[in-house]
């Protein structure tokens, strides 16, 4: 069983008060408490200081570009399905740059588990607004405040049918590891989006503001209904629910595949000899 | 021996059916067979034609002259009936198309035949194709049955009512020709058809998907979009008899890195697309470089910029592959000239994409992708089939594991993850040999040094001369490469009656083959020649540029074509002849 010494990485290079670390505390203890060993699994991440991620703990990495962890992690499932893939990326990353892939990755039903830190700014480019900044925040491009409307990632998601839509925050890791093992027990894409104050660049979103508005979903809570969640998932504001929105029992793309159905395609031999035979279509 | 046919209509007439069927009976008689197809960027109406040479030689371009036209609109009597030879005959229905008003002398021999009236006898309208199909086979006095075994495979699924009707259509579009139009037979000598030895029919795209196929592709992913649609699709096809993964991405952004992604897991992988996909793709081509992941790329040019002309055909994208993509990595790029060059150095692209972990580019166009030739078989034993990858036990056995290590060869151990407890780890950002951010200079510089100084001289070593053809000690030598390769020979074949002229072609473009001073090479040809000619299907000549750049030399002459059309053969030989008479 793997022990928390054997995800140890490298020195984070986040701010002192970083939302990063919360996370990446709740990941390892997660992983540990699942059995689950560092060569089992693979991280994809895009640029953005939550994509320096893997490289503070240990795993398979893909550190690509910015906004297209899903295509390589898509990659990655298609060909040896039998590989956990998780996607981090930041808000930025993955709800800007990366939205188309967002929107089909969802549709694919590919089983990634994506986990988007969320702290509502850009922090590796030192504090521009992100999609999921509030409108009319007043940044040093945004002299007169953001005019576009707040990206709502749970409604994206719910309306998409995404198979599984959660929220999280990073002032609660042990609610955090809760929502980690339901989005990696679960079948089918995930969403995990997590709230995550930016100490130096996002002066609204504080912890205090966060924690002054978040609360968890009631127990009774049914995430199964779709309409239902597509309320809960509206919610912003005075009050934010943090928990599973919503889960569907979609088939996952994998499983639909007739090629990969018995063996996953990386452990599927090459056979030469029927080249000879494919000849024959062209005569 | 030789024939042209052209039959030409609107898009939806299914002028595509009647030239490939064609081109099949022709080539299962074992005859040479040529065929090119023009066509515009829409599903119906237009003008579209699509051309046959048959012969009893091999042949690799297209001529001006045509023998037969087969008109299912009046365009392609009134802009084509001045290409018909003085033997030749135009074949059309009135009732479909209206008369076409005569163009006095030059006027070619005609017949009207009621295709559409004996069509729907046997049938429907539709059967129009199969009926022409028939009446084109009455004129070469051929036997039917190898129609009839076409007709059979292509109907079967719809039963046997529709291929016996197809069967009866051909016949009575056959024995029109032969009791109407006593003097419009087309004489195959009788020893070419002794000679019957049926003949393999390909195009340039189908040769590139098989291939990969051949190369042992797993995954493909890619946005469809002409003229690269052809090998998804053929891919697609073969997903089941071989275990491929063929995924549609949303964007060519997304094809490419969903590549990257399955290589990255231990599958050979490929990505196709067009100059535009491309320009999307080049993010995903530096990604490739800095994590050195093997990729084989298929890159269809079409004409000009932007959309340009989609269905069209020009050899402009050669610079912008060799120079795509931010920062310095090494790359490798190959353009075929021939379907047999297109399936050879797919083989190729893959073999040295995961040697040497780097992106391969098979460069094409419209014109080799949907061009039809012939060949007795293809060499499979020539194909290379070797896995590069660290797996299993041989991946389990080592102590340490660093992704990225620097070596000798600058070829670091490629790791398939999950199959050891090492970890695999790779980024965008420059990193350390294990595969994690650095910045500092000195490891930087050693990455550098692995990733592309040690790596590009073991690359050029693999890198083969051009094609040499002609007689020794040329006089004139004429240089291109990618596609023109067919019309350029058969040029030479032309002109060399009267001319000490040799042809350059170049399949194997970058990293550019080494003029080696030392050794009697490609370069000692161009130098000893009196005059030389680069030919190129593009406005600004960028192979010649190329071949400035990385030796010095420049060529006499240049002849482009940048109309969105192919050289045809009588064109390209005058536009030589012209230049070597100003000598």
């Amino acid at each position: 069983m793997p022990v928390l010494e054997d995800y140890k990485g490298q020195t984070p290079a986040w701010c002192p008060g970083c939302g990063n670390y919360s996370i990446l505390k709740a990941f390892k203890e997660t992983v540990v408490e699942l059995g689950i060993e560092p060569y089992q699994f693979t991280i994809v991440s895009g640029i953005g200081q939550a994509s320096k991620f893997p490289h503070y703990l240990k795993c398979n990495t893909f550190n690509g570009l910015h906004g297209r962890t899903l295509p390589v992690a898509t990659g990655i499932r298609l060909a040896n399905h039998e590989m956990l893939v998780f996607a981090v990326a930041g808000d930025g990353d993955c709800y800007g740059e990366g939205g188309n892939h967002l929107m089909h990755a969802m549709r694919r039903n590919i089983n990634v588990k994506l986990f988007v830190h969320d702290n509502q700014i850009y922090g590796l480019t030192k504090g521009q607004p992100s999609p999921t900044s509030l409108e009319g925040m007043v940044t040093k491009n945004h002299p007169f405040g953001v005019f576009s409307e707040q990206l709502n990632p749970m409604a994206l998601a719910v309306a998409l049918d995404c198979s599984f839509v959660a929220r999280g925050f990073a002032g609660d890791i042990e609610h955090l590891k809760e929502l980690m093992k339901a989005a990696i027990l679960h079948k089918g894409f995930s969403l995990l989006d997590i709230l995550q104050p930016c100490v130096t660049f996002n002066k609204i979103n504080t912890y205090e503001w966060y924690k002054k508005r978040v609360y968890k979903i009631e127990p009774e809570y049914s995430p199964d209904d779709r309409i239902n969640a597509f309320r809960r998932a509206l919610e912003w504001g005075d009050r934010i629910p943090l928990g599973v929105v919503y889960r569907n029992k979609r088939q996952i793309l994998e499983e639909r595949i007739p090629v990969i159905r018995d063996m996953p395609l990386v452990k599927q031999q090459f056979d030469a000899s029927k080249i000879e035979d494919t000849l024959r279509d062209f005569s | 021996m030789e024939y042209s046919i052209k039959i030409g209509g609107e898009a939806g007439q299914g002028i595509q059916t009647i030239g490939d069927t064609l081109a099949k009976v022709f080539s299962r008689f074992g005859y040479h067979v040529f065929t090119h197809q023009d066509y515009e960027s829409r599903v119906r109406g237009g003008h579209n034609f699509y051309q046959i040479r048959i012969a009893d030689h091999p042949v690799m371009t297209s001529r001006e002259k045509t023998d037969i036209i087969v008109a299912l609109d009046l365009d392609s009597i009134t802009l084509h009936e001045k290409e018909v030879s003085p033997r030749g005959i135009i074949l059309y229905d009135s009732s479909l198309i209206g008369q076409a008003p005569m163009s006095g002398e030059q006027a070619a021999a005609r017949l009207d035949m009621p295709l559409l009236e004996l069509a729907t006898k046997h049938g429907n309208k539709i059967m129009v194709n199969t009926v022409a199909t028939g009446a084109v086979m009455g004129i070469f006095r051929l036997d039917l049955q190898i129609l009839a075994q076409i007709l059979e495979t292509t109907f079967q699924k719809k039963g046997r009512e529709v291929v016996e009707s197809n069967i009866q259509a051909a016949l009575s579009g056959y024995n029109h020709v032969i009791t109407h139009c006593k003097t419009c037979a087309f004489p195959l000598e009788p020893e070419t058809a002794a000679a019957k030895q049926t003949m393999m029919l390909m195009s340039g795209i189908d040769a590139i998907g098989l291939g990969a196929l051949s190369s042992g592709c797993k995954f493909y992913a890619a946005y469809p979009m002409t003229p690269s649609t052809g090998i998804m699709n053929y891919l697609a096809g073969k997903e089941k008899e071989f275990g491929i993964v063929v995924e549609q991405a949303e964007d060519e952004i997304s094809a490419i890195n969903m590549a990257l992604g399955a290589s990255f897991a231990g599958v050979r992988s490929m990505t196709g697309t067009a100059g535009g996909g491309f320009a999307l793709m080049v993010e995903g081509l530096s990604l490739a470089g800095m994590t050195e992941t093997p990729l084989v790329i298929a890159l269809g040019q079409r004409a000009a910029p932007a959309t340009g002309l989609p269905t069209r055909t020009e050899q402009g994208d050669l610079l912008f592959a060799i120079h795509s993509a931010h920062g310095e990595f090494p790359r490798i790029v190959f353009a075929p000239g021939t379907p047999e060059q297109a399936f050879s150095l797919t083989n190729k692209a893959f073999d040295l994409a995961e040697k040497y972990q780097v992106s391969v580019f098979i460069i094409f166009d419209q014109y080799i992708a949907d061009t039809l030739w012939t060949y007795r078989t293809f060499d499979v034993n020539a194909v290379t089939w070797n896995d590069y990858r660290l797996r299993g036990e041989e991946f389990a056995r080592l102590n340490t594991y660093k992704r990225h290590a620097f070596t000798e060869t600058g070829v670091s151990p490629l790791g398939v993850p999950g199959e050891a407890r090492h970890v695999v780890v790779t980024d965008s950002d420059e990193h350390d040999e294990e595969g994690h951010i650095i910045e500092d200079a000195e490891t930087r510089n050693k990455m550098v040094q692995k990733r592309l100084m040690r790596k590009l001289p073991l690359i050029r070593c693999e890198i083969k001369e051009p094609l040499y053809y002609g007689g020794s000690d040329p006089r004139i030598v004429i240089a291109g490469w990618g596609s023109t390769y067919g019309v350029m020979k058969e040029a030479v074949d032309l002109l060399s009656k009267k001319e000490s002229i040799g042809l350059l072609h170049f399949s194997e473009l970058y990293p550019f083959p080494s003029p080696s001073p030392l050794a009697q090479n490609y370069f000692s040809t161009l130098k000893n020649a009196q005059f030389t000619i680069c030919i190129e299907n593009n406005a600004t000549g960028q192979f010649a540029r190329l071949m400035r750049a990385e030796t010095g030399f420049e060529f006499h002459e240049k002849i482009h074509k940048y109309d969105g059309r192919p050289f045809l053969l009588e064109e390209l030989a005058g536009e030589i002849n012209a230049r070597i008479g100003r000598l």
